[in-house]
Formats: structure tokens, C-alpha cells, sequence
């Protein structure tokens, strides 16, 4: 049963993608072509991460961490966040597990959710295109509100949230 | 170019980390491998996903239904459209700008951007393996409403952009 559960939503989403090839086959072949594209991409980008990852596990000291990103961190907590999350590559999903990381490694949950939103919000290299298809007020503008907004949520999150049970699944660890 | 880079640093910290402490350097990369079997059936279904929302949503089809007078339902309807579809970040500000070009409504796209690089429905289940329940669909929740709050900001500096 828990199988069935944890391969669901790759069995509904094949279902359907089979659904397309059969109503619309043109439309069919692009999905199966973009999502082989798109896994070229992830198989790519991610076992670097997940190695970067894992070495952020076994060298960084937890009380580094804890005095650039912890609770009394402050602006330093901040900047950190700003330099991890404007300087990344990649889709949202791949920051998940670097923040579960820091988190585990002594880091505010404050400073992990704005790492977050600058990582969906504020990285470089998509700021560029950004730029470049709406202009730098535009650009602006959507960064300004997301980092504001995000490190709002983030005080939040800290005062809603208790680390421990944040960290409750050791996603490194394959035993449960 | 990017990856070549991102593997040059990972080939060199691996190293430098090897030569230091073989123990620490192995139990690194099998932390790394673990995540990766474990996380398989997620990345998997945000493939699929990634695929099925690009064939679909073409921009004829999304300009349809977000044009300049959709309003509030037009937000509605972006940010919706936004968590659903979970597109690469290069894809979206192209993608943006097209759907403006075909008579999309800026209000209503920058709804559209901002929920398709922060709300991942694709990526929930990941999201929830890793963080847990509340803290995601928390954390979704919560860039929606960032969606909004850009989209009226937008609304209201529309006139001097």
C-alpha cells in the first residue's frame, strides 16, 4: 500500500499523459519529448547538487552555521540567504533539499524560508532574462516585493513552526 | 555552461574533500545517492509534469483567458494556471512575454510568473517528503498570496511602466 502511495502521482500523471497521446497525438509526442528534455536537464544538475549537498552534511560545522544563519544571526542571516539563493541555478525543487540541510545544520527557520523566496524570486541568472523581456522597472519591482514578502513569511514561519518537527525525516538517511 | 561550471566546483570540493577525509568524503556520497532513490518517485512525476503542462498550455490557449479586461477573475485565473503548470524559470519570462505580445494583460501575467517560479503543485509531494505537511502547502499557500499582492502593485504602477 504505502508503494501504490508513494508512486501515485507518477501512475496518474502517466495515465494521463497516455490519455493525451491517445486524444491528440501531436500534442502527446511534444509532452513525451519535453518531459525526456526536461529530464536531461534534471539528471544534470541534480546529483552535483545532492553531492554539494551531502558534503554541506559531513564539513560544515554546525556552530558555522549557527553563527551565519542561526537565531541571532540577524543582517549576516539575511545576506547568507541572499548570496545562496541569487547566485543558484536550477528549479525550486533542488533548493529544498540544500535548505532541509541548513536547517538541520543550526540555521533559523526565518533565513531558510527567505532563502527560499530569493531562490523562486531573485536569482541572477533568471533576473537577466527577466530584464530582458520586461524591463529593470519591472524587474525591480518583482524583486523588491518578493524579498520583502518573503522574509515577512519567514518571521512568521519562525514564530508558527518548531524546528524539530520540521526536521523529523532524515531525507539522507534511506532506513525509516 | 552552466552545469560545466557546477561540475567543475563539485569535481574540485569532492576532491579537496577526498584528500582530507576519505570516510567523511564516501559517507557525503552515499548521503547523496540515498536522496536521490529516496526523492525518485517525486522528480519523476515533476518530469512528467514539466512535459504535460508545456504541451498544453500553449500561449494561445493561457492569452485566451488572461486578456487586458479579465480583471480580478483574470488574476484568479492566472495564479491558478500558475500553480499548476510548473515550467523550467528560463521557459517562463519568454513564455511571459509572448502571452503579453498576444494580448495577455501584464496585471494578470505577473500573477502568472509569480506563481509559476514559487507554488509548485508538481513539487508538493517532494516538498512534503522533505519539509512535512503544514509547512508546505504553509509555504505554497503563502506565495500565492505574494502573487497577488505583485499583481496589484503592478496594477497600480501600470501607468509609468
Amino acid at each position: 500500500m504505502a508503494i501504490i502511495k508513494r508512486w501515485r502521482a507518477l501512475i496518474i500523471l502517466s495515465l494521463l499523459l497516455i490519455g493525451l497521446v491517445a486524444i491528440n497525438p501531436e500534442r502527446g509526442q511534444t509532452a513525451v519529448s519535453l518531459t525526456l528534455g526536461s529530464a536531461k536537464d534534471m539528471f544534470l544538475l541534480l546529483p552535483p547538487i545532492l553531492v554539494l549537498v551531502g558534503l554541506i552534511d559531513q564539513w560544515i560545522d554546525k556552530s558555522l552555521l549557527i553563527k551565519y544563519m542561526g537565531d541571532d544571526a540577524k543582517f549576516t542571516g539575511v545576506l547568507v540567504a541572499l548570496l545562496l539563493g541569487g547566485l543558484a541555478a536550477g528549479p525550486m525543487y533542488i533548493a529544498f533539499p540544500i535548505a532541509i540541510t541548513l536547517l538541520k545544520k543550526g540555521a533559523n527557520i526565518r533565513y531558510i524560508v527567505f532563502f527560499l523566496g530569493v531562490w523562486t524570486t531573485a536569482k541572477l541568472p533568471i533576473v537577466l532574462f527577466e530584464v530582458s523581456a520586461f524591463g529593470w522597472k519591472y524587474t525591480l519591482i518583482h524583486v523588491l516585493v518578493g524579498l520583502f514578502f518573503f522574509y515577512f513569511v519567514g518571521v512568521f514561519f519562525e514564530k508558527h513552526f518548531d524546528r524539530e518537527t520540521l526536521l523529523k525525516e532524515d531525507i539522507t538517511n534511506l532506513a525509516e | 555552461m552552466q552545469s560545466m561550471i557546477l561540475y567543475s566546483v563539485i569535481v574540485i570540493l569532492t576532491s579537496i574533500s577526498w584528500l582530507n577525509d576519505r570516510k567523511k568524503t564516501k559517507k557525503a556520497i552515499i548521503k547523496a545517492k540515498n536522496m536521490l532513490i529516496k526523492l525518485a518517485p517525486e522528480l519523476l512525476a515533476i518530469l512528467l509534469f514539466v512535459g504535460l503542462s508545456l504541451a498544453v498550455l500553449t500561449p494561445d490557449v493561457i492569452s485566451s483567458f488572461i486578456g487586458e479586461q479579465s480583471g480580478l477573475i483574470g488574476v484568479v485565473l492566472a495564479s491558478i494556471v500558475g500553480s499548476f503548470a510548473m515550467l523550467p524559470s528560463f521557459v517562463v519570462f519568454p513564455l511571459a512575454s509572448t502571452l503579453v505580445e498576444n494580448g495577455a494583460g501584464l496585471v494578470q501575467v505577473s500573477a502568472l510568473i509569480a506563481t509559476l517560479v514559487s507554488v509548485g503543485f508538481a513539487s508538493l509531494p517532494m516538498e512534503r517528503r522533505i519539509f512535512g505537511k503544514e509547512f508546505t502547502y504553509l509555504r505554497n499557500l503563502s506565495a500565492v498570496v505574494m502573487a497577488f499582492v505583485f499583481a496589484f502593485v503592478i496594477w497600480v504602477v501600470l501607468p509609468w511602466l
